[in-house]
């Protein structure tokens, strides 16, 4: 199954890079008119998508390999998003509303004077995407010390990641954190120098966001395929044998974690030139759980599964809210019963075990977790 | 005069008016007695007569100090210029809103041509007098009720018109109430005048000092800072520390009363969860939706119940919405979770998918508004202790959260199923080798942690809006009670519960609400560093490592 999932990944691998290069040649050479035509919506829409698989491919890395099910990577995400927002908003300058040179819009309302310390620098592209890892990685390296050192394990762990990303959510509501409160930041105008509305930036950041797919697939891959991953694995499965056998269980997680917020901050940065705009609605605990099941859709500790349940299921999710609007949240309840129920190993783990013909039994992925046992 | 008419007649067009017409026919009946200080009226009356500002305000001054049934009705009419004299008949009139005219001494109705009549003038000097007169007429009224709140009024408005009426009520005052709230009304005149005696501050600041709260502060406060007097002072800064302490007493036992109320919520949201999770070691983010059912539930019984019944509507409400949440809390159960049984991280994204489906059935059955659930009478209005504000529906809450405590309690200690429920909270493994159908068991322990969770439904509705998403405002503060109060002992939720809520409460004034929940969730957060299986968690070799 491994070496299937090898090509599979390659082979998605392919089609990203083909997509990053043919959808902007198809979206701004072609003409309007032409059936082979991609308007710019569609473009950032499948861009969007993509944000979502490298946050889904971030979570499969910590769910399907390390077995830790973060309720909160919806926060690492808005926070790289955020970071990206604040770049975006001191680009505006003098033509926001109140055209302050220095103090974006939101800040002028409030009747601000000077720019508060967390957004200095903000302004300068390299600092800003310093921020879009660093903020999420270093909040994961606290998080994740503390509870991994203390063997915080299972649902306990989801429920105080849950509980991380609903703190956040409520902080970043309030308008004197300083972060736009619930309007959140918005009004977005270029980036780089680019402007934000034409067509062909569009196309570059779809382009960059498949390209930031391939990375965090092949970091991800990396990382499994590596002997560090075969001991994360382990941990995964046994680890309190692990433990006795020598290994130091919390470096390996609190390593995988602390990776899995850094591409969930790069997915975020890239999300919110896309749809312009950050809230903190982003980090509704919702959206995370949500995210669990896009990983669950595709399959977990497949990687490209992950990523294919990002897309298939926001895809749906697309379609479903614009024909039926009422019936949505019927079709994700039912989808994470029914996935859980039936799929535990999500589409692609289905699709690669009918293609085996042998009825060999394998040993469930993750049935038991370890000490399970109420 | 032209401009005296002009006045007159733009009020003829006013609203105000009619309302003013209203009034003075209550006053007209009950001015029909006949009055008992006949000549001094007389006297009075005539004093309008000049139509000289200076004599009216005597009138004035003599009416409230007099007092006679027909005083409200005279003040009232010359205060909106409906006061009018004949000064050749000597007749004292005022008019209605009809347009009669009545004689202001009987009451009755003066027929005939009435050109003779002209206006008494009012200026602003007069106008202030007809207000105090009109404040210190009630303050001599009969009820008791109607003085003490004339004398709040004065203690409110610090009128230092007011203080020859308040000194002759105070004279001959019978009911010490009365006499309390007039002596404070008198403090506080005292308190806001720059020219009372010591002996008269004194007197304030211990009036103010007995009756202690945020004004009496400010007013000790004011006295402080006019008077030279060291020995005033020294009375007002005891006062004011005497005060102060109280007042933060108070402000502590109001804020233990707010955390002990948000506890009895949390505290009934959570302890079906910690039951399900202490049995079955599995989370169940559908547990917000089972107290939505039983919200819901609540808004049907009212819905249904004949008007009579609907002050007993808790009592219906409170057995259908266990029923209701228990129901579904077993069919989902036997329906998801028993197939899921040792992935609990997948229970968990299966109960998620639940509580959406929940929700957009609710919505879809009921609508997205919000439902109003009424109050039971007897859940309705507040009272006071001391300094304290008690809502009854709160107070009730309590009660109940109290009695689902309780009740549990028993059912896990003194009946078998709780016996058995307790074993296998211990010792899943063990207890089924003693022969505990544990799948059975699940089930039952299930539908008990949800038909708990719908009771918790029907006292939210009491407190909160009930719409479909009710209870994803309760499940993460729910979660937060059993992660820090530990599995397998309802003490530990009881306890994490009175923890969490007071010290919400207790956090809200300092850092703000929003501020005072997040220093909570990190601290829960540190703390389940320390103790990762919570405060009451359970020993032995049987729990997880």
């Amino acid at each position: 199954m491994s070496q299937r999932l090898d090509r599979l990944g390659f082979a998605f691998v392919v089609i990203l890079a083909l997509a990053a290069i043919a959808v902007p040649v198809l979206s701004l050479a072609t003409p309007a008119n032409s059936a082979f035509n991609i308007p710019p919506y569609l473009v950032q829409l499948f861009g969007k998508y993509l944000c979502y698989a490298i946050l889904a491919v971030a979570l499969d890395l910590v769910w399907g390999y390390c077995g830790i099910l973060s309720l909160g990577h919806g926060a690492f995400f808005a926070l790289g998003g955020y970071a990206m927002g604040m770049y975006l908003m001191r680009q505006i300058g003098a033509r926001g509303v109140y055209a302050n040179p220095i103090l974006p819009d939101f800040m002028v309302f409030l009747n601000w004077k000077a720019l508060p310390v967390a957004w200095w620098g903000f302004n300068w592209f390299p600092y800003a995407m310093l921020m879009v890892v660093l903020v999420p990685g270093l909040l994961a390296l606290a998080f994740g010390w503390f509870a991994f050192r203390s063997r915080v394990t299972g649902v306990y762990l989801s429920i105080i990641t849950q509980a991380m990303t609903f703190a956040l959510f409520k902080e970043f509501f309030r308008n004197d954190f300083g972060f736009g409160g619930n309007n959140g930041l918005t009004d977005f105008k270029d980036i780089l120098g680019f402007s934000l509305q034409s067509a062909s930036t569009k196309a570059a950041l779809f382009s960059a966001s498949a390209v930031a797919l391939i990375l965090a697939y092949w970091v991800a891959h990396a990382i499994v395929g590596s002997k560090y991953g075969k001991a994360l694995i382990a941990v995964r499965d046994a680890e309190s044998r692990m433990r006795f056998l020598g290994y130091r269980v919390e470096n390996y997680k609190l390593f995988a974690f602390v990776v899995s917020a850094v591409m969930a901050g790069v997915a975020g940065a890239l999300y919110v030139p896309q749809v312009g705009i950050i809230n903190p609605s982003e980090f509704a605990p919702a959206n995370s759980i949500e995210a669990a099941i896009w990983v669950a859709v595709g399959g977990r500790a497949t990687l490209v599964g992950a990523a294919i349940g990002a897309i298939a299921v926001n895809f749906a999710k697309t379609w479903f809210t614009g024909a039926f609007p009422d019936y949505w949240l019927y079709g994700l309840g039912l989808l994470f019963v029914l996935v859980t129920l039936f799929l535990p190993r999500g589409l692609l783990g289905l699709a690669l075990t009918a293609r085996e013909k042998s009825p060999r039994v394998e040993a469930p992925a993750i049935a038991v977790e370890e000490g399970a046992d109420p | 005069m032209p401009s005296a008419f002009r006045l007159a007649s733009s009020f003829l067009t006013t609203p105000a008016w009619t309302a003013a017409c209203a009034v003075l026919a209550l006053f007209t009946c009950m001015t029909v007695s006949p009055a008992a200080h006949a000549d001094a009226l007389d006297d009075t009356l005539a004093k309008f007569l000049s139509d000289k500002f200076s004599q009216s305000e005597k009138a004035v001054g003599e009416l409230a100090a007099e007092a006679p049934p027909q005083a409200a009705a005279i003040l009232d009419a010359l205060g909106d210029n409906r006061l009018m004299i004949d000064p050749a008949d000597r007749l004292v009139a005022y008019k209605t809103g009809a347009g009669a005219l009545l004689n202001a001494r009987t009451g009755q109705p003066i027929p005939g041509a009435n050109a003779a009549f002209k206006k008494v003038r009012v200026n602003n000097a007069l106008r202030s007098a007809i207000e105090g007169a009109m404040g210190s007429l009630t303050l001599a009224s009969p009820d008791p009720q109607k003085r003490i709140a004339a004398a709040e009024e004065v203690f409110r408005t610090r009128a230092a018109k007011a203080l020859p009426a308040l000194q002759a009520q105070l004279a001959k005052e019978s009911d010490p109430r009365v006499a309390d709230a007039l002596k404070l009304a008198r403090a506080a005149i005292a308190a806001v005048s720059d020219d009372a005696s010591s002996q008269d501050r004194l007197a304030a600041i211990e009036a103010l000092k007995a009756r202690g709260g945020q004004n009496a502060q400010s007013l000790v406060d004011q006295i402080a800072q006019k008077t030279t007097d060291p020995r005033v002072r020294d009375a007002a800064d005891s006062a004011l520390s005497s005060i102060h302490a109280r007042l933060a007493m108070w402000g502590a036992a109001q804020d233990l009363w707010y955390g002990l109320s948000a506890s009895s919520v949390l505290l009934l949201a959570a302890i079906g969860l910690a039951i399900t999770f202490g049995v079955m070691g599995v989370i169940n983010m559908a547990h917000g939706e089972m107290a939505m059912l039983g919200a819901y539930a609540t808004y049907v019984v009212q819905l249904l119940l004949p008007s009579w019944l609907q002050n007993w509507s808790l009592a219906f409400a409170i057995p259908l919405a266990f029923l209701v949440a228990a129901t579904v809390g077993v069919a989902i159960e036997r329906l998801v979770i028993r197939y899921l049984y040792m992935r609990p991280l997948e229970t968990l994204l299966a109960t998620w998918g639940v509580s959406l489906i929940l929700q957009q059935t609710v919505r879809s059955l009921f609508g997205a508004s919000n439902r109003l659930v009424g109050n039971p009478p007897f859940m309705s209005g507040a009272f006071h202790v001391g300094g304290l504000e008690i809502t009854t529906n709160r107070l009730w809450i309590i009660v109940l959260a109290i009695a689902v405590f309780a009740a549990l309690q028993i059912v896990l200690r003194a009946t078998p199923f709780g016996l058995q429920m307790r074993a296998v909270t211990q010792n899943r493994r063990m207890a089924a080798a003693m022969g505990i159908s544990t799948a059975r068991l699940d089930m039952l322990a299930f539908g008990l942690g949800s038909g708990v969770a719908g009771i918790a439904g029907v006292a939210l509705s009491q407190i909160d809006n009930v719409s479909p998403n009710l209870g994803q405002g309760y499940i993460i503060d729910s979660f937060m009670v059993v992660v820090f109060g530990g599995v397998g002992n309802l003490w530990g939720t009881a306890f994490g519960a009175l923890t969490i809520g007071i010290a919400n409460k207790i956090l809200e004034p300092l850092i703000g609400a929003v501020q005072g929940q997040i220093v909570l969730l990190v601290v829960i957060i540190l703390f389940i560093q320390r103790r990762p299986r919570g405060l009451f968690a359970l020993k032995g070799r049987a729990v997880e490592a």
